[in-house]
């Protein structure tokens, strides 16, 4: 293994893991299950290539775009929320992921089958960036992500999330307004989403519909489910993890889904909560060591 | 008037649940809504809410129609909303569920001084403050849901089924804790399977029978009526 494929590795796991923070917020907070979130991802990394080959900006002035666009569908996408729940939720999710798809492959504006290549590494100071000028740049967006998701999880906005997704009647008797919310979690999570798919973009350099297939969506739930639904290091952790399990482990790569499938059902089975979940593996593992810790010191 | 209900008509899909249902609640008063299984008393109570839509008639609540608002709307003018079961949020801490509503109000002052007399009136709350909501008992959860309630500073309270589940002293209690409200101020609408406790704190009542007001009288009276008697109370 050579240092710059560690690099690349970690680069996609950094992406991966911004995602997984954004459909937290979503999934996490105000439980709406996606299994549709690879068509956000599209949509970033998507409108990112287009704008940067075909209209010619470069990476930092097409970002936002990108990314509005992708907030823009997500706004869209909660609006069904507000009058279908729960598994009926699930299949529109769904169904967004195969229209994104569909529409990707049908159209020669998007590149058809043979998708949109050419998408170059940002510059920077007028240099284009290596792969490890990149990776710091990823890394620095994953930072940016971890700060939002910590400082919002800290708001008020958190706490109705949760009620809404607990309890829709009971909060919205409490004044919570869960209409507002429910497209506010979608907004959010779509953002954390695009900015993935723009990222994901440049590090891999083109764009073809099937980066963007179901299984992606199943993946990307997989790997929050894992690591621990509505808890920020739950979602980092199941990114990292399942990203590198298939990279440390080459064998497992043509049987990756069903290792993910077997491990997602032992999850909900086993642990509930996830790995880094209240109550999971890790949780009481890490807690154990820091009241040992405490105990050293003479806190507890 | 405090609340006013016209002639309201629920249904759920095609099957109609209430018909012509007029009621109202004044200033200061208790007033129970007595039935039994069935009757509609829970599907009234949601639609004053607004968690179930009215197919007919309005509600007016300190003069102002509301029947076409929001349940988040008609929460932030006053009106509180205590379900069947409570129905805290269990994944959140009991601070949490009580600070879920004074975030509307915003000022950390008042949050405050808010938390501490829900705590004073219930003192085991403020044991279990950081505990999740879903770890509580049945007693402390309707504890909870009224301290919740409570939170917003409502002007009118809607007690759904508060003594259902509950062990005969706990219910004795809560039915103390409510009357203590209501000498506080708070206006209250219940509904109640518990007859008789129920009646002996309200200043008036209406018997719903499928749906219908069949009775509606002082609490003294409808106690000593025939029907009553015979169909809520057992004489």
């Amino acid at each position: 293994m050579t240092f710059g494929y560690i690099l690349s590795i970690c680069t996609f796991a950094s992406i991966y893991a911004i995602l997984i923070l954004g459909l937290n917020i979503l999934t996490g907070y105000t439980k709406q299950v996606s299994l549709g979130h690879a068509a956000f991802f599209a949509i970033g990394a998507y409108t990112q290539a287009l704008l940067v080959t075909k209209a010619g900006l470069t990476f930092w002035s097409a970002l936002p775009l990108s990314i509005a666009l992708s907030m823009t569908i997500g706004v869209i996408m909660g609006l069904p929320s507000l009058r279908v729940s729960d598994d009926f939720l699930v299949l529109t999710t769904i169904g967004l992921n195969f229209i994104v798809m569909g529409i990707t492959e049908y159209f020669d504006f998007f590149g058809g089958a043979m998708g949109i290549i050419g998408i170059t590494m940002p510059t920077l100071w007028g240099r284009p960036l290596s792969t490890s000028g990149y990776f710091a740049i990823t890394a620095l967006f994953l930072m940016l992500a971890l700060c939002v998701s910590y400082l919002f999880s800290r708001t008020w906005g958190r706490l109705a999330m949760e009620a809404t997704g607990e309890d829709e009647e009971a909060a919205q008797s409490l004044g919570i307004n869960t209409a507002l919310y429910k497209i506010y979690a979608f907004a959010l999570s779509s953002t954390f989403t695009g900015l993935a798919g723009v990222l994901w973009a440049h590090s891999i350099g083109s764009v073809f519909p099937r980066n963007f297939s179901f299984e992606m969506s199943v993946l990307f739930l997989s790997m929050l489910v894992f690591g621990g639904l509505g808890t920020i290091r739950g979602a980092i952790f199941g990114a990292f993890f399942l990203y590198l399990l298939p990279e440390c482990f080459r064998f497992i790569e043509n049987y990756r889904m069903l290792v993910y499938g077997a491990l997602l059902t032992m999850i909900v089975i086993l642990q509930p909560n996830g790995m880094l979940g209240r109550g999971g593996l890790l949780d009481r593992c890490f807690s154990k060591l820091t009241k040992k810790k405490a105990e050293n010191q003479g806190i507890l | 008037m405090l609340l006013n209900l016209q002639d309201v008509e629920i249904a759920y899909g095609r099957i109609k649940v209430l018909w012509g249902i007029s009621l109202c609640v004044g200033e200061g008063e208790i007033v129970s809504l007595v039935g039994a299984n069935g009757a509609g008393k829970s599907t009234l109570i949601k639609g004053i809410m607004g968690i179930v839509p009215l197919r007919k008639g309005c509600i007016n609540f300190l003069g102002h129609d509301i029947s076409k608002k929001h349940p988040w709307e008609r929460a932030k003018m006053g009106i509180a909303y205590i379900p069947e079961g409570g129905r805290v949020f269990p994944d959140l801490t009991v601070e949490d569920n009580l600070k879920l509503i004074a975030s509307l109000c915003k000022n950390e002052l008042n949050v405050r001084k808010r938390l501490d007399m829900i705590y004073s009136l219930f003192p085991v709350l403020r044991e279990r403050l950081n505990q999740k909501a879903g770890t509580l008992s049945g007693g402390e959860r309707q504890m909870l849901a009224i301290g919740r309630a409570l939170m917003s500073k409502p002007k009118l309270l809607l007690v759904d089924e508060v003594s259902m589940g509950l062990m005969p002293k706990l219910v004795s209690s809560v039915f103390e804790t409510l009357k203590a409200l209501k000498d506080s101020g708070i206006s209250m609408l219940l509904t109640e399977q518990n007859v008789s406790e129920a009646l002996a704190i309200s200043d008036r009542g209406y018997v719903l029978e499928n749906g219908r007001i069949t009775l509606s009288g002082n609490s003294e009276e409808l106690l000593e009526n025939e029907q009553v008697k015979t169909s809520f109370l057992g004489i």
